[in-house]
Order: structure tokens, then sequence, then C-alpha cells
């Protein structure tokens, strides 16, 4: 064989490659609330497995399940469960999207440490993001204006916010909008009148949790269910994986992968 | 080789240079209007531009700019409230009367705060100007436009500064001679001679400094609050235009409505700084001041 049919066939192999999903690579995409634990357990992963290659990229829970139903991903990440609608999508394409629960997640409502309230019920938390209560002294804190803090609204954190507290109604636009959990933080420990809402992770020295309903958001709570603003994390496959995709999944569903998600801040399922 | 032809040379690198930097450039803002202009299959302009909400990730979404618009304009004026008087006055200072010792020290020092990371100006207005003004003004937040406008003044103040002194520099003496020879003093000479001989570079370094302070991103992402609300007051909590971009791309998916809704944003940014630039250059072509005749 001459050099040059040598390096035209490399060439082609190459292109090939790197067009195809093939055995021993993964691409994960997706929500950006289980990017840290997918980047986790990848990193540990890929430790434990050096032909395997994994390749991560966020873009939202939505985005996710459209890249299983593509055909674009092994594995969609979502920090919500399907939609009917993706569900249908996915029908008429003929992919079966299989749901994995990887983790669980709960999101406190917090306020600055020198607010007297601990406890809000689930029915005040949302007039409060409506803007009807604009008061502490209504909600039986200290006479003071409530500063309302939010996240953006393409956040994860966000939408499961919108889901559970604030039954899909809208937030007021007057709400302060922080990129990021790290921010809300921040801004509630600097502002005496604020509230926010911050993944468990997130709780520290400089804020304070406030029960939901009589009920602090703990793991605890979360595992048994009695903490309303709680949800599964997903990573969602096409038709039932196979491979190193089964490979991964089981490593994430292990002892070892579920310490990994309590690293990444998310709460294990077991 | 002919020296001719190393003229030529010489020539065409030079134009291929320019012309890699046009040509990057208008890729830029074709590619700005190809993502950007899909957003008006969803909606009006002036649905875009004159809604109230903005609530882009929603069923159905709202993607109603003019709190946004709103935002910007007010940040950016309040800022050049404070950052015109102040570097206007400063170039003055430097270029007229202080002594060269003190202008060697403080001109450095002003162009230091020109190099000043936007990042490391954004973190200082929220962590430590946030809390303080929330305590010296008894006001709920700290996070605001009143906080956001200092922080850009902070910035556009440099730009503003030593555009200015550049043109207050380039007055001819002969002006300034002839106004003491008649009799005025230091001060009418500065205010009635200088100002009005050098007004196009200071309008010049106004707009300028006006339009870094519109399309600065990081320093309204972190200290403006991010509400998107038609402000009411100086302490009201904004969201300028690019803290949007900022804030959401990241999460938008490719090529949705909220994507191109994004870059659309994007587009009025441009529009904006492209009009503060036209207005920086007919300023500056029109109120040349040719020669020492013209005044």
């Amino acid at each position: 064989m001459n050099k040059y049919t040598t390096i035209f066939i490399s060439i082609i192999f190459l292109l090939t490659a790197s067009s195809t999903v093939f055995a021993g690579e993964l691409v994960i995409k997706g929500s950006t609330t289980v990017l840290p634990i997918a980047q986790k357990a990848a990193e540990a992963y890929m430790a434990e497995h050096p032909d395997v290659k994994i390749s991560l990229s966020g873009g939202g829970s939505g985005n996710g399940i459209k890249a299983i139903i593509d055909g674009t991903a092994s594995i969609g990440n979502a920090s919500r469960f399907i939609k009917q609608k993706e569900v249908n999508l996915a029908n008429t394409k003929g992919v079966y999207p299989v749901p994995f629960r990887v983790a669980l997640d709960a999101i406190v409502p917090v306020v600055n440490k020198g607010n007297a309230v601990t406890d809000l019920t689930l029915m005040q938390l949302k007039d409060i993001y409506l803007g009807k209560i604009k008061d502490w002294k209504d909600v039986g804190g200290t006479p003071g204006k409530i500063v309302v803090i939010s996240r953006d609204s393409s956040s994860g954190t966000f939408g499961v916010w919108k889901d559970l507290v604030m039954k899909k109604e809208r937030v007021i636009p007057g709400a302060l909008t922080v990129p990021s959990n790290g921010g809300i933080v921040q801004a509630v420990a600097n502002t005496p009148g604020a509230i926010g809402y911050v993944g468990l992770g997130y709780l520290s020295d400089g804020i304070k949790a406030v029960k939901v309903g009589g009920i602090a958001g703990s793991e605890e709570n979360t595992l048994n269910g009695s903490f309303p603003i709680a949800r599964g994390l997903f990573m969602f496959t096409k038709g039932w994986p196979k491979g190193d995709t089964m490979g991964f999944l089981s490593f994430i569903l292990s002892k070892k992968g579920q310490n990994l998600v309590k690293k990444a801040g998310s709460i294990p399922l077991f | 080789m002919k020296r001719q032809q190393i003229d030529k040379g010489v020539q065409s690198g030079f134009l291929l240079v320019a012309l890699f930097s046009i040509t990057a450039l208008s890729l830029i803002i074709i590619f700005l209007f190809m993502e950007g202009l899909p957003i008006l299959e969803h909606i009006s302009i002036k649905e875009f531009i004159l809604g109230k909400y903005w609530y882009p990730t929603d069923d159905p979404a709202d993607f109603g700019i003019l709190a946004l618009i709103a935002g910007s304009v007010c940040v950016t004026l309040l800022s050049g409230l404070m950052s015109i008087p102040l570097g206007v006055m400063t170039a003055v200072y430097l270029a007229e009367i202080a002594s060269p010792r003190v202008a060697e020290i403080v001109k450095p020092i002003v162009e230091l705060m020109a190099s000043m990371p936007s990042v490391v100006i954004g973190f200082f207005g929220m962590v430590v100007v946030a809390p303080f003004i929330q305590k010296l003004f008894d006001i709920p937040v700290g996070l605001n436009m009143f906080n956001a406008s200092l922080m850009l003044a902070f910035m556009s103040i440099p730009t503003i500064c030593s555009l200015s002194e550049d043109a207050i520099f380039s007055v001819p003496r002969a002006l300034k001679e002839a106004s003491f020879a008649l009799g005025a003093t230091h001060f009418e000479t500065i205010l009635k001679v200088i100002i009005p001989a050098s007004l196009s570079g200071i309008c010049t370094a106004v707009i300028l400094g006006l339009s870094r302070a519109l399309g600065e991103t990081m320093v309204v992402l972190m200290a403006a609050g991010g509400a998107a609300m038609i402000p009411t007051s100086i302490f009201d909590p904004v969201r300028p235009l690019p803290a949007s971009i900022a804030a959401e791309m990241g999460e938008a998916p490719f090529r949705s409505e909220h994507y191109h809704a994004l870059f659309a944003i994007g587009i009025v940014l441009f529009v904006f700084t492209f009009i503060f630039n036209l207005i920086a250059d007919y300023i500056s072509y029109k109120f040349r001041q040719a020669g020492e005749a013209s005044l």
C-alpha cells in the first residue's frame, strides 16, 4: 500500500469517526442542574474505563430530551420529567425514551439572617412571589418591605419553583433576578428584607433557611417525600440502554455513583 | 526586486490587514441579523420593542423588551449625569490648571481606572457598594439602578477624561494667549475660549463614554438587580439589555424563539451604539476647530 493511500484511508476513518457515535464514546446533553452530577460521574467512570470517552454539554432539559429523540446524544439529562408533547414527538419518530431517576433535589426558600420569619406556607410563598404580599408584617415578621429575589427564567431551579410554588403563574416583573445560586446567597445575605430560593447544597451561614408549611428542607425530608419543593433529576435514553450507556447509568445508580451525586450538591437516592 | 514593487507589496499587505477586520465585522453583523430577525416570525416589531413583559420561557412566552430598553437608557443617562461633569472637569484640570508634576501623577492613575476589568468593578458594586448604599439611603435593596450607574460612571470617566483632555490640550496656544492679552482671567479663558474651542472633541468623548456604559455587560449583570420592570425611582432594580443576553444565552435552546429574541436584543443594542457613534462622528466633523480663525 503506498503512502498516499494510507493517509487517504486514515482521513476517511477520522471523518467517519467524528461524525457517528460508536461504541466507546458517550455523548451526554441537557439540563445544567444535572450537569455537575454527570460531570463528576463521567470523570470517575472514565478513570475506571480508559477506553470510554464521554463528552458532556448543557443546553437545558428540553434540549437533552430533544437530543435523545434526534439521536445526537446517548443520554439526555433533564431536571424534570418528560412532557406529553415530547412523548408524542418521540412516538412519531419511532423512539421510545426511557427515564432513569438518578438523584433528588430540594429547593429551599431562604431569608436574611436578621429576619424573624422561620416558617411560610406554599400559599404565602406564592403570594410573595406574585407581589400580593409586600410586607413582612403580613406573614408574621417585623414590618419592612419584602425584597423578592428570583433566578433567571431559563434556570432549572426557577423552572421547578415555577411549577411547584407558583403553579405556572408569573413571578412579578419587579423581582430581582440573579444569575446563579451563589448570587442568591450573596444578595440575601446582604439585604435585610430579602427572600430567595436555592438548591439544598447552597445553604450557608450567611442566610437562613425557611421551613415550608412547618417542614424543614433537608435531605431526610426530601427522601421521605414530606418537603414539598423537591424534584427528581433524570437521565433519558433512547430505548433500553446498551453497552457503555448501560454501564454508565449503572455506575451512577451504584453506591459509588450516588456518593458522587452527594458531592455534586444533590440528594442521593439511597 | 524594484523599490516600487516593494512599495506595492507593502500597500497590498496593509490593505489585506484592513480588509480582514472589516470582513470580520461585517460577518458578525450578518450573523447577528440572521439569528435575530427570525423572531419576527413569532411577534411584530411593535410587540417586541413596546411589549412590557419579558417572560421568555413561559408557555405562551412574552418577548416585550420595553422594560429592558428603559433599564438600559436610564442606567446610561444616570451614569452620564455623574461621569460627564467629573470626566470633563478632571480633563480641564489636568490640561489647564494642574502643575505638570501633579498632572504627571494624576493622569496615569485616571488611565489606570480604564484598565480595571469590568468584572472586578461589578463585584465591587455587588459586595461593597450595595450594602453601603442600602444602609446610607435606607432602601430595601442595594442592587439597583443607582448602584449600577455609579459603577458605570466609574468606568466611563477615564474614557471621557482622556479623550477630552486630548481635545483641550490641542486648542491652539495662540487662542489662549489672545484671550489673556484682552485682559481675561484664567477662569474666563477656560470657560469662554478653551471649552468652546474644544467642544467637538469633548462631545465625542462624552458620546463614546456613554456608549461604553450602554454596552457594558458585567457591571449591570452584577449590580443592577436584574428586575425586568420600568423603573419609577433611581433606587429601583433594573435589567439592562446586555444583562439579559448574558444571563439567558447560555440556557436558551439553540435556534428557539428565546434564542432568536436574545439575538434581536443584540440588534437593538447594536443599533443604539451605532447611532451613538454616528452622532460622535457627525459632531467631530461638523464642529471641527479648523485653525485659529473659526471660533
